[in-house]
């Protein structure tokens, strides 16, 4: 029996996705190129506005809105002062700003490539199921593995560490866009139809506005998943905090990699809270 | 005029849709039906019109397609077959394009759980309507505010739904459909979430709208009395067919089966009251044990002027009047044995009220209701009469 299964020959699965990404780079390289260099030039341009802002006026500006978005509460505020002093205290301002942009770029993408998937799944049973799947498979697919079409359609550096990072972090945008529209009470659905709404009227002032705090839910963990890939990311090349944190694992320098570590999860924190209670505002 | 024309409209949910209109022809039942085909049958070659300024009742229990029935008239449930005309139009066959503008124009829906969006204010809910038609601003909030006032909640129009009572809500609900101005009004169950007083109200509300506003109305319940309250012709449903078309006058007198027979009696039977509701607690002495004195302290401190005579195991042996007991206190009497009364009316207590009236208003004394001989209470004609004429008044308005 066990012969039997030896003398079956391999499925040359490998080699298949091998060519096929071959022929993507090869047929699509000008187009990888454009993106990868007007990419690049856009998010280090932001990088060096983040910079050029002096650190005290931006941290200030952090704090206020962190005390205005979580109800006039210092909770928030006291610890984004504490915490973003103590980064830029350890000298990793400049990695913090690099970080965001990083951050910033995935969760901005995700978002608008997850929202209207998330709407076509709500409302299409079809694409559902094709849809589905797949991000199941995105999201179990450890993150490490999405590095290797990133670094074979970009090269290294920034462009592919987003690129990775949209890959593994749309799948909560895109289910919790459609949970949120699927959600939405039938008798409301039927009284937008009874009224002679068309499909957008429909979507946009009664299943969107209802949805929305799935939806921001959905964001939430996004941001919070194209966070966590930032430390992968910088594998290969992609800047900030998460290449301090690789280059202190790779030294074995324990006290660097801690405080970079420290670093990235205030900035986690800060992040999340944020998030969060702009979506409690909204709900309101 | 004819406003709405249904035609051997049918409408069946799920797969297998020939096989489960073949089985209905046969007459199986929907649970068969189900069982064999997997399809659950909504609404079975329905066919009815109803009149321009009409108000046109669907009643039936839970499950026998009248939602579905309704839904088929604006097609947000898509007939499996049959024609639907309003205007002469048929729905059925519409284009989408103009299905839309015949919602947006013609016909306005009211709903069971008021179907409010959360998010908007009394005035943007009321809106609603005009809003997608594209109404300027200033006209549909003219026209919103004035449907508002007109449902007497133009001061919480700043209000989100969720701050008001189900009356009210469903009152908004309502502004919502009139500030369209439609022709027709489909309400399902528009009143069945609200309490019993509240939905008496609303009932008169809608029928005082109509005597000004004169829509053609297509109103469903499951309860007989709303139906016979405001409808000026009622459908009665059952597993998805129409068994009987007619006023409530003709369905009351004339039921077209043991079906209808059945469901209207059940409502007149659950309107009827028994003794055992109306009674109150007896006033009683004890023939076995009180003497005289005894009898009239009680009736002083009652303030009857008669008394109930039991033994002690309070088997009923009849009445003694206050002047009877003075006589007995006078002669020193030690029981009451020689002044009771036994020629005293008794009831069950499950006899009819309505059939105890004669008997109270020729009864010089109240009527006792007993049970295996023993006393329960007594009813007394002013609390009789006020328990039938206050129980009518809540049937009316009750499930
Ligand atoms: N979308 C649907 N899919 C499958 N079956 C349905 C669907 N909608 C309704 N039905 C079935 O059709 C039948 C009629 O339902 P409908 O809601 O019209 O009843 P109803 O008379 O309005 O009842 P109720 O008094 O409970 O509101 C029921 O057997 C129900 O299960
Ligand atoms: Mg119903």
């Amino acid at each position: 029996m066990n012969n039997f299964l030896d003398n079956l020959p391999t499925l040359p699965l490998a080699p298949w996705v091998e060519s096929a990404m071959d022929w993507l780079t090869s047929n699509f390289s000008a187009f990888f190129g454009t993106i990868q260099k007007s990419g690049k030039l856009l998010m280090s341009q932001v990088t060096d506005l983040l910079i050029g802002i002096p650190a005290i006026i931006l941290i200030l500006l952090i704090v206020i809105l962190a005390f205005f978005a979580t109800g006039k509460k210092f909770g928030l505020a006291t610890f984004s002062l504490l915490g973003l002093l103590f980064i830029y205290n350890q000298g990793l301002w400049t990695q913090l700003m690099e970080t965001t942009t990083l951050v910033l770029f995935s969760s901005i993408i995700s978002i608008v490539i997850g929202i209207p998937l998330g709407i076509l799944m709500s409302k299409s049973s079809i694409a559902e199921s094709i849809i589905k799947p797949l991000l199941d498979f995105m999201q179990t697919m450890p993150g490490f593995v999405y590095l290797i079409p990133a670094v074979a359609f970009f090269g290294i550096g920034i462009v592919p560490g987003v690129f990775a990072s949209v890959i593994f972090a749309l799948p909560p945008t895109v289910r919790m866009t459609n949970l949120g529209i699927r959600q939405v009470p039938k008798e409301l659905v039927e009284a937008a139809d009874s009224y002679g709404s068309t499909a957008s009227q429909k979507l946009f002032k009664v299943e969107i506005p209802l949805a929305k705090s799935t939806i921001m839910a959905g964001i939430n963990q996004t941001v919070m998943l194209s966070l966590s890939m930032v430390v992968i990311a910088s594998m290969i090349g992609a800047p900030g905090l998460g290449r301090e944190v690789l280059t202190a694992l790779q030294r074995t320098q324990v006290g660097n990699g801690f405080v970079a570590g420290l670093g990235l999860v205030i900035f986690a924190i800060i992040i999340d809270r944020l998030t969060q209670s702009f979506n409690k505002k909204k709900v309101q | 005029m004819e406003k709405i024309k249904v035609e051997h409209v049918s409408k069946v949910f799920g797969k297998q849709i020939p096989q489960a209109l073949e089985l209905v022809k046969q007459q199986k039942s929907k649970t068969d039906i189900l069982k064999k085909t997997g399809a659950t049958v909504g609404v079975y070659n329905a066919s009815f019109s109803v009149n321009e300024g009409e108000i046109f009742v669907i009643m039936g229990l839970s499950g026998s397609g009248k939602s579905t029935l309704i839904r088929l008239l604006n097609r947000l449930i898509e007939p499996t077959s049959g024609n639907i005309l309003i205007d002469g139009e048929n729905i059925s066959k519409m284009s989408k394009d103009a299905l839309k503008t015949v919602r947006r124009n013609k016909m306005s829906m009211v709903f069971q759980n008021f179907g409010l969006f959360p998010h908007r204010t009394l005035l943007q809910n009321t809106e609603y309507g005009l809003e997608i038609r594209g109404v300027s601003k200033e006209e549909r909030k003219a026209k919103a505010e004035q449907a508002l006032e007109n449902a007497g909640l133009l001061a919480y129009k700043d209000q989100y739904p969720n701050q008001l009572s189900g009356g009210m809500q469903q009152r908004v609900g309502l502004a919502r459909a009139l500030a369209n101005d439609p022709e027709i009004l489909l309400m399902d169950e528009a009143f069945s979430a609200l309490d019993p007083l509240i939905r008496k109200e609303m009932q008169d509300e809608l029928l005082d709208l109509q005597q000004t506003l004169k829509k053609t109305i297509i109103f469903i319940t499951h309860d007989l009395n709303e139906a016979l309250r405001i409808g000026d012709r009622i459908a009665i449903m059952k597993d998805g067919t129409i068994i009987q078309i007619g006023t409530g006058e003709e369905i009351l007198t004339n039921p077209a089966n043991d079906y209808v027979r059945t469901f209207v009696e059940d409502v007149d039977r659950s309107k009827v009251l028994t003794a055992e509701n109306a009674m109150v607690r007896p006033v009683y002495v004890n023939v076995d044990l009180d003497g005289p004195t005894v009898a009239l302290k009680r009736m002083r401190e009652e303030t009857v002027s008669l008394l109930m005579a039991v033994d002690k195991n309070r088997r009923l042996k009849g009445f003694i009047t206050a002047d009877d007991a003075l006589l007995a206190a006078k002669k020193h009497e030690q029981t009451v044995h020689s002044i009771v009364q036994p020629e005293i009316l008794t009831v069950p207590p499950d006899m009819l009220l309505q059939d105890i009236l004669g008997m109270i208003h020729n009864s010089p004394t109240p009527i006792a209701v007993v049970k295996d001989e023993r006393l329960l209470g007594v009813l007394i004609r002013g609390v009789v009469i006020e328990a039938l004429s206050t129980y009518s008044e809540e049937a009316e308005s009750h499930e």
